[in-house]
């Protein structure tokens, strides 16, 4: 190597310089932090203090009725312990995806319970930098209309003006950037509204000029908090470490280490593929990576790749409403009934479509012990256990409606007619001689990204004060 | 041939959404020469997941063996997305299921590819 050919100091960093995060909780809110591990990790004094709120995992109707599936008061707990903490050491704090969707709301939520904790526990003066991740659907329409394709994922064709209709509300997943910008205008605590998980880690780690693939691998590798980390135990506390050559993770609660395979393991949690993972501005290869135990508890990684995007894409989910729903149940016990229980659910479908025609509603029905779970992909669909559970569900665009349907789709299975059934009392058991009514019925709409010009375009920024009384 | 079932071979087998449209699988093994064997075997082979729900090759979107975590994962898509009207596993997490039972040939036959 000539002297022109060697790397200039000025643009590498010392290889002793680490940024240390403590992560809680891999869903904040979902079910509450345990503060054991947690207060452990505070000891270890951490550079920053981040977790993931969010999760598609809980269906589409919390987005779409903009409502969180975590209770307020698990949500509060989780917050005070990582404020409390994270104001004591003097580091900065952050959550993304506030309150499982990350839309507006749930970051004004998030925003406003730390403001009442900084009351209540009388903190000296702190900012709070925040961002929204919500998408109008007039923008989206304007993409559609001027030929800038909303590109589906996952196989879902490029998404149509109909479906954007139907679409009660949408929201993108922030990449690093918000946080990045936020940390530079010396925001102390960061909720952000929807954002790929491992930005919320990564972002503090590339503002601090770690290698971007590293930095990235270390939020996929630290958003789930011990589901890293084996035996399994949820809600404990882990502690990251990245440095200019690796990323090091380490199990906090006492029984639980960091494997090689409890790390890999997690590596593919949740994703299709375990080698590649997305998100605004590129992606990470981890075909190269390396996995060695540095310690009894602590798992050291190298290798991952970022690769970045050659055009900006921001994902996006949207959810819509179906319609209002009722559930209803059904036991069978006589064979014969139960052999032919499409027999007796066709019966029930078809007294409906007598009273409300064959559209304008939605009716199923799904049969615990024979193929509920896995629908047409259970191998044993042919043989039904000995007594079956038919859950009866009727949607319809009003509530009377839809208890209607579901009454009529369920009660009518007790007056089946089937030709050589021996009991001619009826059909079915109820074990209650009701329907009940659900939350409404939504759908995910939107499963697709669209071309941003700037990574901060969806994403608008504040900035607020708490504490300081 | 001799046989044991996929669920005493393997430490882990579970299923999960890998977001809003799809569902992976991963087995994990807790040693090399039980991942080997049953990569070798076939059993988990894309046509012998099509065979075991019954779904064409095509609704099978990723299929890969992961040496670090001595796993072998696949990915499907779902004809309902999770949550949707219709879908009852809105987690996708008891999709796996059907695996358990697999027998996996342990005396080195290959089951007879489909």
């Amino acid at each position: 190597m000539t002297v022109a050919d060697a790397p200039s100091i000025q643009h590498r960093r010392s290889a002793s310089r680490t940024l240390r995060i403590l992560c809680p909780n891999g869903h904040l809110g979902f079910a509450p932090i345990k503060t054991g591990s947690f207060q452990i990790g505070v000891e270890s004094e951490p550079d920053l203090i981040c977790a993931d709120s969010g999760s598609s995992d809980v269906g589409p109707g919390p987005l779409g009725s903009d409502t969180s599936s975590s209770p307020l008061l698990w949500q509060s707990h989780d917050l005070e312990h990582m404020l409390l903490a994270s104001r004591r050491l003097g580091v900065p704090m952050i959550v993304g995806s506030a309150g499982d969707t990350g839309t507006n709301s749930r970051v004004d939520l998030f925003v406003g319970i730390i403001k009442e904790l900084a009351r209540k526990h009388g903190l000296a003066k702190f900012r709070i930098g925040y961002f929204y991740s919500e998408v109008e659907k007039a923008h989206l329409r304007a993409k559609i209309e001027a030929g800038d394709a909303i590109a589906g994922l996952d196989t879902r064709p490029p998404l149509d003006l109909a479906t954007l209709a139907a679409t009660d509300r949408c929201v993108a997943m922030a990449g690093v950037h918000p946080y990045i910008k936020l940390l530079d205008q010396g925001a102390d605590v960061i909720i952000g509204g929807r954002s790929s998980d491992c930005a919320i880690f990564a972002a503090p780690a590339i503002r601090r000029g770690f290698p971007e693939g590293l930095a990235y691998f270390y939020g996929k590798v630290l958003e789930c908090a011990s589901f890293c980390a084996e035996p399994y135990a949820g809600k404990e506390s882990v502690l990251g470490e990245i440095t200019m050559e690796d990323v090091k993770v380490t199990a906090l609660l006492p029984e639980q280490r960091c494997t090689i395979a409890s790390v890999a393991s997690h590596a593919m949690y949740e994703r299709p593929n375990p080698f590649y993972e997305y998100f605004l501005g590129g992606h990470i290869d981890m075909r190269e990576c390396r996995y060695e135990q540095y310690d009894e508890r602590t798992t050291r990684i190298t290798g991952p790749k970022y690769v970045p995007a050659v055009e900006l894409r921001a994902k996006l989910e949207g959810a819509g409403k179906v319609g209002e729903r009722y559930i209803g149940m059904v036991g069978v016990r006589d064979p014969y009934t139960i052999a032919n229980i499409d027999g007796v659910i066709d019966w029930a479908r078809l007294q409906v479509a007598e009273r409300f025609g064959p559209n304008g509603y939605e009716l199923h029905h799904t049969v615990y012990g024979r193929n509920a779970i896995l629908g047409e992909m259970e191998p044993l669909k042919r043989s039904p256990a000995h007594e079956l559970c038919v859950v009866v569900q009727a949607i319809a665009s009003t509530r009377e409606m839809a208890e209607e349907v579901c009454l009529i789709g369920t009660r009518q299975m007790f007056y089946a007619r089937l030709p050589a059934v021996k009991g001619t009392a009826g059909g079915v058991a109820f074990l209650l001689d009701e329907v009940m009514p659900a939350t409404p019925a939504y759908r995910w709409t939107v499963n697709h990204t669209v071309r941003v010009d700037d990574p901060l375009q969806l994403f608008p920024i504040f900035l607020t004060e708490a504490g300081g009384r | 041939m001799t046989t044991r079932r996929l669920s005493e071979i393997a430490k882990t087998i579970r299923s999960k959404n890998a977001g809003v449209d799809k569902i992976t699988f991963d087995v994990l093994f807790e040693d090399r020469t039980d991942y080997d064997l049953v990569r070798h075997s076939g059993v988990l082979s894309r046509a012998a997941i099509s065979a075991i729900f019954g779904i064409p090759e095509s609704r099978i979107s990723d299929h890969v063996e992961f040496d670090p975590a001595l796993a072998i994962k696949f990915t499907i898509t779902r004809t309902i997305s999770s949550g949707s009207p219709g879908d009852a596993d809105i987690f996708g997490s008891q999709q796996y299921g059907p695996l358990l039972d697999i027998a996996v040939p342990v005396d080195g036959a290959k089951i007879p590819q489909l």
